[in-house]
């Protein structure tokens, strides 16, 4: 209904050492993008990982076609998820644009990119959809009491500092509109966690629609790098500049 | 404005008025009762504010949902994944 508007998705998929996780991921996403009947690429960029993922990323071009995956190698010693954003966009040719992380953390069932992303930004006309564990039934797997409780403290924290009109600041599963995402990464600078805050603050500021739609977290590697006081540090400071600056 | 600044100007804004009515000279103070109730009251507020926070978040801890079909499918894929891609030549 209404008239047909060309869509293509551009997946940036920012990597380092998942050459285990990124054919999988690969796999994954060009199954549910096929089943959905959408145009895609999916952009890998890659921080000079030692161990073998750009082999991988190029062996997926030819089993894919490099219309489909463009891998991209970036050398950088402080490779943030910006830097690799920007890198990623400057070959999107895509009109929106899904980030997401390469570890499997972030679930893709088989109708989630069109059921999930695409049918909520039809509804609203959104400018970006933010993926929510916090709502609906998006949620966390393999996470003890401990985690879970600092999560929803500093979503709390969040939420009555920043008051952004989001539920899930830190998660880093979105899609964005293609000219919106390169207007905020011209205006965010911080790094880490708070980038991904940032993106949405920035958002809101000028004026941008958010749609949020449930995900699933599946966390495969906390039992090995749980959330150290550095991190929680580090996120605090990040929120008391948002807090202060914007 | 920013958060920090709005946050300011609404606690100049209350704290004033606060002030105004709870410590007046004793010429203008509002009657005994009502005072009575307004020394304390940001304590209260502070206090109601930190309970509600505990509430919140516990029952928001509570109900944080497992996503144990996620999981699940999630090892399905990747067999599927896997099996898949060895088909297509990709030396996993």
């Amino acid at each position: 209904s209404g008239s047909a508007m060309a869509e293509r998705l551009s997946v940036l998929l920012p990597t380092y050492n998942e050459r285990d996780n990124l054919p999988l991921v690969v796999w994954l996403l060009v199954r549910t993008f096929r089943h959905s009947g959408i145009d895609f690429e999916i952009i890998i960029i890659d921080d000079g990982s030692p161990d073998g993922t750009q082999e991988v990323a190029k062996e997926l071009e030819k089993i894919y076609g490099s219309d489909k995956i463009v891998s991209w190698v970036v050398i950088s010693v402080l490779l943030s998820s910006g830097t690799a954003y920007i890198h990623g966009m400057k070959h999107a040719t895509g009109n929106f644009i899904v980030i997401m992380d390469a570890d499997l953390s972030h679930h893709v069932s088989l109708c989630f990119m069109y059921g999930g992303f695409i049918l909520k930004q039809k509804e609203g006309n959104f400018d970006i959809v933010s993926g929510t564990r916090y709502r609906g039934n998006g949620g966390v797997y393999g996470w003890d009491l401990k985690r879970k409780l600092i999560s929803r403290g500093a979503n709390f924290l969040t939420q009555v500092l920043l008051r952004p009109g989001a539920s899930d600041l830190t998660g880093s599963f979105r899609l964005y509109r293609k000219e919106v995402l390169q207007k905020l990464m011209e205006k965010c600078v911080s790094k880490g966690y708070v980038f991904q805050m940032e993106m949405i603050v920035r958002a809101r500021q000028l004026g941008f629609t958010i749609g949020e739609v449930p995900i699933s977290f599946v966390d495969r590697v906390y039992g090995e790098s749980k959330l150290g006081g550095n991190e929680i540090v580090s996120f605090l400071k990040g929120l008391l500049t948002l807090f202060a600056t914007t | 404005m920013t958060k920090l600044g709005q946050w300011l100007c609404g606690l100049a804004l209350l704290g004033s008025a606060w002030a105004a009515l709870a410590l007046a000279p004793p010429g203008l103070q509002p009657p005994a009762p009502l005072r009575q109730a307004l020394l304390p009251l940001p304590i209260y507020l502070l206090v109601a504010f930190g309970c509600y926070s505990l509430a919140t978040v516990g029952y928001r801890l509570a109900t944080f949902n497992d996503c144990e079909e996620a999981a699940a499918e999630l090892q399905e894929h990747i067999k599927a994944a896997r099996a898949d891609l060895r088909r297509r030549g990709l030396r996993l």
